[in-house]
């Protein structure tokens, strides 16, 4: 059933998925070069947290959404949360989200990336069906690296299956 | 980089050859064999440590104590033991007499084993090298291997090398003592890129890193700025695809060995991982994610625009080419669950083959086309294990809370994963062998997703 509704706004998606292409510029690293990373709190830690960003996790019930063992559907506990994203982002039009999508420790790398990307996806899926334009967000997959819970229990890896909204100028 | 003088076994070719390179050791008395089915693997040593070889190793002794960059040859004949007892030892397959157990030897021994010496060691193999500064600021490192009991010599070799590779003199000996005697293929002078890691469990600093197979010659190539996974070695070993986050965005790059820069291989702003180079280095095959969707795709190692090679709704990653390149090998969860399929490398006759119970993940097909190695997880265990491409023979190597990734060793032999902690998730860099003999590989930081090299030019 949870695999159905998320097919159901997959299709919003791909309509939009054009509208959302950028451009991207052609990169040579140095070695190791990149941008050095500030400290976000339930996101990647790559995440600005501008005051924006600070506003928006005040007004809404919540930025993260969980999600059960390998599972990637909206449960109800999280359609409220995006409920209240989404009515946030409809008052604020000017707005760009990026959704970070986190697994628990219990998978392999390569699949967490993976499942990272169709929970970012259905947390954009889910939005963009309460009327919240998908040319305004991107997705990104964090996998496995960036837990927010530090233990390996059952409670953790509860708090570390999650889809993240940071809200970008 | 390395000059390869003898590679024999046999008197005759050894005739022909000797001449130039080791004129100035002693005069070898070659005893003529080969006529005995001299390539065959003197014992089976199938079975690990109950049925392990003694092998006795003593200090490598010089024809004259000279210093050189990389210290003076008596050092040097010692260490160069030290490693190769390590090499061999370290397999599970032998039972090493070390530099420090076994009695010295005189330079003048090389050639001529005092045999009724060595017989109250009850060994059977015995190396014999020496270590020789030349005038020209090499190094020659010989290797002569005898057979105790029968009293016979078994391997002639030497190497010229640079200081700086004398290392890799060690590990050319011991590899050919390893393929004499067990008849499997080399794997220890060849590297291992991986990912270092440390800092804490919510913010890990990744680096990508390189180093011997035995840990030894460890440098970093990246500063740990960005995260980076999966790093694996393209077959000529001048490049190394990876994934990094660059700007927020994960992407796949190819690193240049000698330039030391990356550069963007897929210019698609989707989610790209999974990176594996073809057996032939033409081809990088990767995963996409698309609108939660990920398949297989190829692109030219070059870059251009990505193949799709699959396109079943699911999850398919892992891809990993037959040494062939005929076929791939991946997992999908499109039945429910991760499982492992193979399908012809145009993404045609897609079929499953792994049906345990669990999940199964990280295929990786052996360069020997014997095998493929996994990740099965479940019961609270992530496991490394090997199965014969039609699904068959499936093999459990290992168990713990966290075995993942594994990487074949060039002989398609030995396989390097790594092993989170529970709790800290802090990961180590493991070896283990198809006998399921498995060590801990040293690292100066924490360790994960190791790639093992081929053999080195």
């Amino acid at each position: 059933m949870a695999r159905i509704l998320t097919s159901v706004v997959l299709g919003v998606a791909l309509i939009a998925t054009a509208g959302c292409t950028k451009k991207r510029p052609e990169t040579v690293l140095p070695p190791g070069d990149g941008p050095t990373s500030t400290t976000g709190d339930t996101g990647s830690g790559d995440a600005d947290t501008s005051p924006l960003n600070e506003q928006f996790k005040r007004e809404v019930t919540s930025d993260t959404i969980h999600f059960a063992f390998d599972q990637y559907d909206i449960d109800p506990e999280a359609r409220s949360i995006l409920d209240s994203q989404a009515r946030w982002l409809i008052a604020h039009p000017n707005t760009r989200i990026t959704i970070e999508g986190h697994c628990d420790e219990r998978g392999t790398r390569e699949y967490n990336l993976a499942l990272g990307d169709r929970r970012a996806n259905a947390a954009k899926n889910y939005l963009a069906a309460r009327g919240v334009s998908p040319a305004r967000i991107t997705t990104i997959s964090y996998g496995k690296e960036r837990p927010v819970a530090l233990g390996s229990d059952e409670r953790s890896w509860a708090l570390n299956r999650r889809a993240v909204t940071i809200v970008i100028n | 980089m390395m000059r390869r003088y003898l590679a024999i076994a046999t008197a005759a070719v050894f005739m022909v050859t000797a001449g130039p390179a080791l004129a100035q050791t002693p005069v070898p008395t070659p005893t003529p064999t080969g006529q005995d089915g001299d390539d065959e693997p003197i014992t089976d040593l199938e079975g690990g440590r109950e049925s392990a070889l003694p092998i006795i190793i003593p200090v490598m002794p010089t024809n004259q104590v000279a210093g050189t960059p990389a210290g003076s040859t008596d050092a040097l004949g010692r260490q160069l033991a030290a490693i190769i007892d390590d090499d061999l030892r370290n397999t599970g397959l032998f039972k090493t007499v070390g530099p420090n157990a076994a009695r010295p030897i005189a330079y003048s021994e090389v050639n001529a084993p005092d045999y009724e010496s060595w017989g109250a060691y009850s060994s059977q193999a015995l190396v014999q090298g020496y270590v020789r500064a030349n005038p020209n600021g090499t190094l020659t490192i010989g290797c002569y291997v005898y057979d105790v009991a029968a009293r016979r010599q078994l391997i002639r070799e030497g190497w010229e090398v640079q200081p700086s590779e004398w290392r890799r003199a060690a590990h050319k000996c011991a590899d050919v003592i390893y393929t004499r005697l067990t008849g499997d293929g080399p794997y220890f002078d060849s590297q291992v890129v991986y990912i270092s890691e440390t800092g804490p469990k919510n913010r890990r600093i990744k680096r990508l890193a390189i180093m011997d197979q035995d840990g030894a010659n460890h440098r970093f190539l990246t500063n740990g700025q960005r995260i980076v996974l999966t790093p694996r070695f393209s077959p000529d070993q001048r490049s190394i695809v990876y994934m990094g986050y660059e700007n927020r965005r994960p992407a796949i790059y190819v690193y240049d060995m000698s330039a030391r820069t990356s550069r963007l291989l897929v210019q698609e702003v989707n989610l790209n991982f999974a990176p594996r180079f073809s057996p032939d280095g033409r081809w990088i095959l990767f995963s996409m994610a698309t609108a939660g969707n990920t398949d297989l795709y190829r692109v030219s190692a070059g870059g251009g625009a990505p193949v799709r090679l699959t396109n079943s709704p699911g999850i398919d990653t892992g891809g990993s080419y037959s040494p062939d390149g005929s076929k791939i090998v991946f997992e999908s969860d499109r039945g429910g669950t991760q499982q492992l399929y193979v399908m012809d490398a145009n993404g045609g006759n897609q079929h499953r083959i792994s049906f345990g119970g669990g999940r199964y993940a990280t295929p990786n097909w052996s360069p020997r086309g014997d095998l493929i190695a996994f990740t099965r997880t479940g019961g609270g265990s992530f496991r490394i294990g090997v199965m014969n491409p039609s699904g068959g023979g499936e093999n459990l190597l290992t168990e713990s809370w966290g075995d993942e990734g594994p990487s074949w060793a060039p002989n398609g032999r030995v396989l390097m994963f790594f092993r989170a902690a529970s709790g800290s998730g802090r990961p180590d860099l493991w070896s283990v062998d198809l006998s399921g003999h498995s060590r801990k590989i040293p690292t100066p930081l924490d360790g994960s997703d190791p790639s093992w090299g081929p053999i080195r030019p």
